[in-house]
């Protein structure tokens, strides 16, 4: 075991994946020799050489493209995309080509490729740096999303996605990078050594695609989140004292419907957040879910907590941001309802 | 108010549009023979002018002439000839069975039948092909039966694809043929990326790509060509050229460039033109464009010139935007005529023979076509299980899909 940050828990996956199946093959915008520019490529090419971890042109849809016609060669590509928003060149490949070639060929051929790409705010990265794309990808069938909020997890879950069979598209919190944040920006940043999920093996370990974690055990209201909202909804359940179930997704796609519908059923209210804008954002989804599965369980409308449907905006970052306090006032709202 | 005179918008139009008579005599087609044959392991900057001429085999007395010549003994060009017939005879079917309601869609290959059938014939087992809709020449040159082509556009119970692609879209890893998308563009850099997985494993194994000249317009097409020649891609990057998009010209997407092969020299990517209707200088084109990715060398850009006979696909009707009779005027004639006045001249075959070979191959493809309406066809069935429609949108089905799967009670 070792103190990891998220970065460096990233690099460990790739790193495992490299030394374990020679057909993994990493590859991005300055990910070869300088290491990335969020560095969770370093070193990766002096160790395994240029054939297997090597800069790209800046291209997204041709780094995609590309990886689609690798992975159906039969080697693993584990891409990265430099932020999220960056995505959108290469969203063709992953939605209509990706998410199809398994299925449109039956079988024939086969996508065994991760897009991995920083995805979020928090970081005064404006409008082109902090978006959240998950909905996105979550309404395309045929792909799968995962999205981390620890070092513990983006390792076992960036390995068990290399060695899924299927594309995934790994993003990664951006702000969770070197350390959880509470959504306290004003606050000294905690770093990820003085947190337990910074407690990292350095062997190889996968963690379940489609499975959930209860990051706090309650009674009274059910929080859905996933990513850097994780450690604010947290903040939020410690500051109004109200006794939280906190679910983190970890998977948005496949969803883990059962601890989702379990939890509902027992708390009877549930609260969702997420970053993204909020019209047909994931949260809608998850409100559906909720929905068809608990309707009758529940004792308050379902709330939502999200970024506003705006263009994501650089000096009103923090009044954007959902914040331990709008997510308290949600989680005090919920409870009026008695 | 400017001085200056008001800006226009340049839109270009086609020569010749329905009433205009068409006449080609102004496009430039090099003599049989003229065009040098150069080392594979040449410069694209030294060959800049092969992106501008047209490589010919076959002159016009059926003598095949110049450095390109002489790859192909009697016998497999007989094959290729019979490959061309079978593909010619393959889409009249289905191109009839379109119209008698037996499927939804079809696309023939009607007049540049030489391109995929030559080009299959210089790989290897184990290459790649990344084909578009017009390419069902890659496996009728092969043993690939032609029952399975026609289950899958019939969409019946026996469709290898389980009824879940459109006609044509065909997949076959075995016989070097990826799965066709109905996307436009988006292959041809897959194709990049399968031959740098070649190369990163070490292997022997090379790509070729395919492109219309219309998708060329898109971005994937210069992805492609930037990925290919960065890491110099053992693929082979192929745009056949058949001067019509559904109705769109080729100008539109060609711009002011003289030809789509010159797209390829801005990339250092050595480029080829080549007279898409003669089969030997395709097969000889593509032969050295395989050599050359196999040897190392990198990547070749070649533009197959050729003529779209028939429609775009079942859904539209060319005599709406060019003159009927434009085909006939297209000068670089027949594939099937040509190769077979070739092997006559050479005293190889005969009108009789060629007659007789037509016929058999029209009896092959009807018996196929029996065989295939036994399995159903798409309007009457039967097709595979509604069941099977949850299957393999992931290698496990989660529980998402299962619950859809028994809402929809299959």
């Amino acid at each position: 075991m070792a103190r990891m940050t998220m970065i460096q828990a990233i690099r460990s996956a790739m790193d495992n994946a490299l030394a374990e199946d020679e057909n993994v093959v990493v590859f991005g915008e300055d990910v070869g020799f300088f290491g990335g520019v969020f560095r969770c490529t370093e070193g990766l090419q002096k160790k395994y050489g240029k054939h297997r971890c090597f800069d790209s042109p800046i291209n997204e849809s041709g780094i995609i493209g590309a990886a689609i016609g690798m992975a159906s060669y039969g080697i693993r590509p584990c891409v990265e995309i430099q932020f999220a928003d960056y995505m959108y060149p290469g969203y063709d490949q992953i939605t209509q080509e990706a998410s199809r070639i398994r299925y449109r060929s039956n079988n024939d051929f086969t996508v065994p490729m991760v897009v991995r790409m920083p995805t979020g705010g928090g970081i005064f990265g404006g409008q082109t740096h902090s978006q959240s794309p998950e909905a996105l990808f979550a309404h395309v069938s045929g792909i799968k999303t995962v999205i981390p909020s620890s070092p513990y997890d983006a390792k076992g879950l960036l390995l068990a996605s290399i060695e899924d069979n299927d594309p995934v598209m790994f993003l990664e919190p951006k702000r969770l990078y070197n350390g959880p944040f509470d959504g306290h920006h004003d606050r000294p940043v905690t770093p990820w050594s003085k947190h337990e999920l910074g407690e990292v093996p350095e062997d190889y370990y996968t963690l379940p695609i489609g499975k959930a974690a209860i990051r706090r055990e309650g009674a009274d209201v059910t929080v859905l989140v996933y990513g850097t909202m994780v450690y604010v909804a947290e903040a939020a359940a410690a500051e109004t004292g109200i006794d939280a179930e906190i679910i983190d997704l970890r998977t948005i796609l496949p969803l883990d419907l059962e601890t989702i519908e379990a939890s509902v059923r027992k708390t009877g209210r549930c609260v969702i957040v997420h970053e993204a804008t909020k019209t047909c954002g994931f949260g809608a989804e998850l409100m559906a879910v909720v929905t068809e599965g608990c309707f009758y369980h529940l004792e308050a409308p379902i709330m939502r907590v999200t970024g506003y449907d705006t263009p994501y905006p650089h000096a009103h970052e923090w009044e954007y941001f959902p914040t331990p306090g709008r997510i308290g006032e949600a989680l005090r709202k919920v409870m009026e309802t008695a | 108010m400017s001085d200056e005179p008001p800006l226009s918008l340049h839109v270009p139009e086609p020569e010749f549009r329905p009433g205009d008579k068409a006449d080609f005599s102004n496009v430039q087609i090099p003599k049989a023979g003229s065009v040098e044959r150069p080392e594979i392991d040449v410069s694209a900057e030294d060959i800049h002018d092969l992106a501008y001429s047209i490589i010919r085999v076959m002159d016009r007395n059926g003598k095949a002439v110049g450095p390109w010549a002489g790859m192909l003994n009697d016998e497999k060009v007989k094959e290729g000839l019979e490959d061309m017939l079978r593909v010619r005879a393959f889409d009249a079917r289905m191109l009839i069975a379109q119209r008698q309601g037996k499927t939804s869609f079809y696309m023939q290959a009607l007049g540049e039948e030489a391109i995929a059938c030559a080009f299959r014939k210089a790989l290897k087992p184990g290459d790649m092909n990344f084909p578009t809709y017009r390419q069902q020449g890659l496996l009728l040159s092969t043993d690939y039966p032609m029952v399975d082509m026609m289950n899958q556009i019939y969409s019946n119970a026996a469709d290898p694809l389980m009824g879940r692609q459109l006609p044509i879209m065909y997949s076959s890893r075995e016989n070097g043929f990826f799965t066709i998308s109905g996307n436009l563009a988006t292959q041809f850099i897959q194709g990049v990326g399968w031959a740098m997985a070649s190369a990163i494993k070490g292997d022997t194994k090379i790509a070729a790509s395919w492109i219309g000249d219309g998708a060329t317009a898109a971005s994937d097409f210069h992805s492609a060509l930037v990925f290919a020649s960065t890491y110099r891609a053992p693929v082979v990057l192929n745009v056949v050229n058949n001067q019509w998009a559904i109705s769109t010209y080729q100008g539109i997407a060609r711009g002011r460039a003289v030809t789509f092969a010159a797209r390829g020299l801005g990339f250092g990517i050595p480029a080829l033109r080549v007279d898409g209707n003669d089969y030997l200088a395709v097969y000889a084109v593509s032969k050295w464009a395989i050599d050359r990715a196999r040897a190392g060398h990198g990547p070749t850009l070649i533009e197959h010139v050729t003529y779209r006979v028939g429609g775009h696909s079942t859904s539209d009707d060319p005599s709406a935007y060019r003159p009927k009779e434009e085909s006939d005027a297209w000068p670089l004639g027949d594939p099937v005529e040509r190769l077979k006045n070739y092997l006559i001249a050479r005293d190889v075959w005969s009108e009789a023979q060629h007659v007789q070979a037509r016929e058999m191959i029209e009896a092959e493809v009807a018996e196929a076509q029996k065989l295939a309406e036994k399995n159903g066809t798409l309007h009457d069935g039967p097709h595979s299980s509604p069941r099977s429609m949850f299957e393999d949108v992931y290698e496990d089905i989660p529980l998402h899909l299962v619950r859809q799967r028994q809402e929809a009670g299959v």
